[in-house]
């Protein structure tokens, strides 16, 4: 529709055209091409991140009523066990798996960095996790963990791992959700770095070599320094999507439940569990607003550290 | 800082020990991550009596689970409504991003910065956090439970965007210039020498915006509770609860719902990591 809309705004008519100067139709084409994705993200995206703002001020009924509450969902959850559980969760997900992401990446794209047809096939196997949805990872893992009979359980019985139900001890379940995220994402930041180290000079290792500096040394003197901004962008991403992410929500909902013990009651997943279990929208919209705060805070660290979304290295 | 280090000849056996460490590490690596994929391919050829057998191969290879699946579900329904609310956003989006990112980087109207830094600062939130509230949005909108529900909050996402104006920035003016003297209006213009140039990277997006829409999750969770708008990540979660112990048939599913993707992958791998390689920073 919006199509036909500019199709006939810049269509063949030359008296219209005549009376608007050529800087106005620029302008006017303009707008209209961005359009749609304007209103778009703002009723979708933006509407959505103001309401969480403010929907914790408001209990609201299951038939779409609000009722203005002040304050009393905030009181609520400083008085919940359970939220400072989910949150302390949050957290220990997210001190693994961002230093997790970070090596892991980094060392797969170091071992595969060189080009040629063997690395070629590594790249491809090392992203392939990222084809497969969440829910099928999920479904995967949890049934290569089944106690004592799954696939890992009998390889790890000789260890006396065996009878270890990693997804059902709240000692070992975070540990293994960690593991499975990584699993699924390491490809993709394997990528980022490899497209930061691309962007080395090739003569700076060779300067150093020359200067007699061995693999380890130019590794710390060159590529990590350069590495910077690629590393500025990993480290914040994924610290986004430890906290916020949909990938962890995914494979918490099939492999956890939050479980057991609430041991990996994530805060997404347990203002989740509160809209759309026990109908608190209310209490729900209160966690998401902390997330959303955390979330624009990050954007605005983001935002003058980089100079407006700028992550070229000077 | 001991900068002078001595000299680092290495020897020609050396480098050989060194390079085959190197591959040795990167095939046991290899394994490491494609053995649960091949586990899951797998036990969907296994009977349940060997189920949870070691052989990576199948004794008795059966398609009975496949059968099974195709035949006591509606999975074929979740498979095309699956297909048609991915191939659905994947058009519009590509549609609106180019546009939006060409009008960013290419066409002078006043606030075009504002704008650009309003949709990047959207690049961050993710659906989980906004859940919530969308929900109540698209429940006030009557469209709870039904097609358009499933597809337009999916269509809009504010990184194909800052990717397309990416490529525009990069792309000569001249050939907007020629056309520009030829008397083509902007739209023109856009639709027969922007769109036309930009397929390498519409290719790549599309790609990326299918899979990402084909294996949504919580979404289409939390939108449809109608059986006929199932997706097939909602079902085969569904399963699992359905059929407790019964993995050869959640595994038969999984690969079912997982081989088109690699299949895209095998065919496209070189578009989608190269235009993911570079999402990140330029």
């Amino acid at each position: 529709m919006t199509l036909q809309q500019t199709d006939t705004a810049a269509g063949p008519r030359p008296a219209a055209r005549r009376r608007l100067s050529f800087r106005t139709r620029e302008k006017i084409a303009g707008y209209l091409f961005v359009l749609p994705d304007a209103l778009g993200l703002l009723v979708f995206v933006g509407l959505p991140m103001l309401l969480a703002l403010g929907l914790g001020f408001f209990e609201v009924d299951g038939f779409g009523g609000y009722r203005f509450a002040g304050l009393a969902n905030y009181r609520r959850m400083w008085a919940d066990p359970l939220f400072w559980q989910s949150l302390g969760a949050t957290l220990l997900y997210a001190a693994m798996l961002v230093p997790s992401l970070y090596v892991s990446g980094l060392g797969l794209a170091l071992l595969v960095e060189r080009t040629n047809a063997w690395n070629g096939v590594l790249r491809a196997i090392f992203f392939l996790p990222q084809m497969v949805s969440l829910v099928v990872v999920a479904l995967i893992w949890k049934m290569l963990t089944v106690e004592k009979i799954g696939a890992i359980s009998r390889a790890l019985s000789p260890l006396g791992l065996g009878g270890i139900s990693f997804l059902g001890n709240p000692d070992w379940a975070m540990f293994a959700v960690v593991f499975v995220s990584v699993w699924f994402l390491m490809g993709f930041y394997m990528l980022i770095f490899l497209g930061g180290l691309q962007d080395i000079p090739k003569e700076y290792y060779e300067a150093a070599r020359i200067d007699g500096a061995g693999p380890l040394s130019s590794f710390w003197f060159i590529t990590l320094p350069l590495l910077r901004p690629t590393s500025f962008f990993v480290l914040l991403v994924s610290l986004v999507t430890a906290v916020a992410g949909g990938a962890a929500f995914d494979l918490i909902y099939v492999m956890t439940k939050g479980g057991p013990a609430n041991s990996t009651s994530l805060l997404i997943f347990y203002a989740y569990q509160q809209a759309f279990q026990y109908n608190s929208f209310g209490y729900a919209g209160a966690i998401a607003s902390i997330l959303v705060a955390v979330l624009l805070l990050v954007t605005l660290v983001m935002f003058l550290l980089t100079r407006g979304g700028r992550f070229q290295y000077e | 800082m001991s900068e002078r280090v001595p000299k680092y000849r290495y020897t020609a056996g050396q480098v050989t020990i060194v390079r085959a460490i190197w591959v040795l590490i990167g095939a046991v690596l290899a394994l490491m991550t494609l053995f649960p994929l091949l586990w899951m391919v797998s036990i969907s050829f296994k009977t349940q009596a060997e189920m949870f057998d070691m052989g990576l191969v199948p004794a008795n290879p059966t398609l009975d689970n496949f059968r099974y699946v195709f035949t006591q579900v509606d999975f074929v329904r979740y498979l095309l409504n699956t297909f048609f609310v991915a191939a659905t956003v994947t058009l519009v989006a590509l549609l609106f991003h180019s546009m939006a990112g060409y009008a960013l980087a290419r066409l002078r109207f006043p606030g075009r910065e504002a704008i650009f830094l309003t949709m990047f600062s959207t690049f961050l939130v993710s659906l989980p956090v906004i859940i919530v509230p969308l929900f109540i949005l698209v429940r006030s909108l009557g469209m709870l439970n039904s097609f358009s529900g499933l597809i337009i909050p999916s269509i809009f996402n504010a990184f194909g965007i800052f990717l397309l104006r990416q490529f525009y920035l990069s792309v000569p003016r001249e050939l907007e210039e020629a056309a520009l003297i030829d008397g083509a209006g902007h739209f023109r213009i856009y639709w027969s020498v922007i769109l036309p140039i930009s397929r390498p990277i519409l290719s790549a997006l599309a790609i990326l915006f299918f899979l990402a829409n084909w294996n949504a999750f919580l979404w289409p969770l939390t939108v449809t509770r109608d059986p006929e708008l199932r997706l097939v990540q909602v079902a085969i979660a569904g399963f699992q609860g359905q059929y407790t112990a019964a993995w050869n048939y959640i595994m038969a599913a999984s690969t079912v719902v997982a081989l088109p993707m690699l299949v895209l992958f095998l065919i496209f791998q070189r578009q989608i990591m190269d235009s993911l390689k570079t999402s990140g920073l330029k």
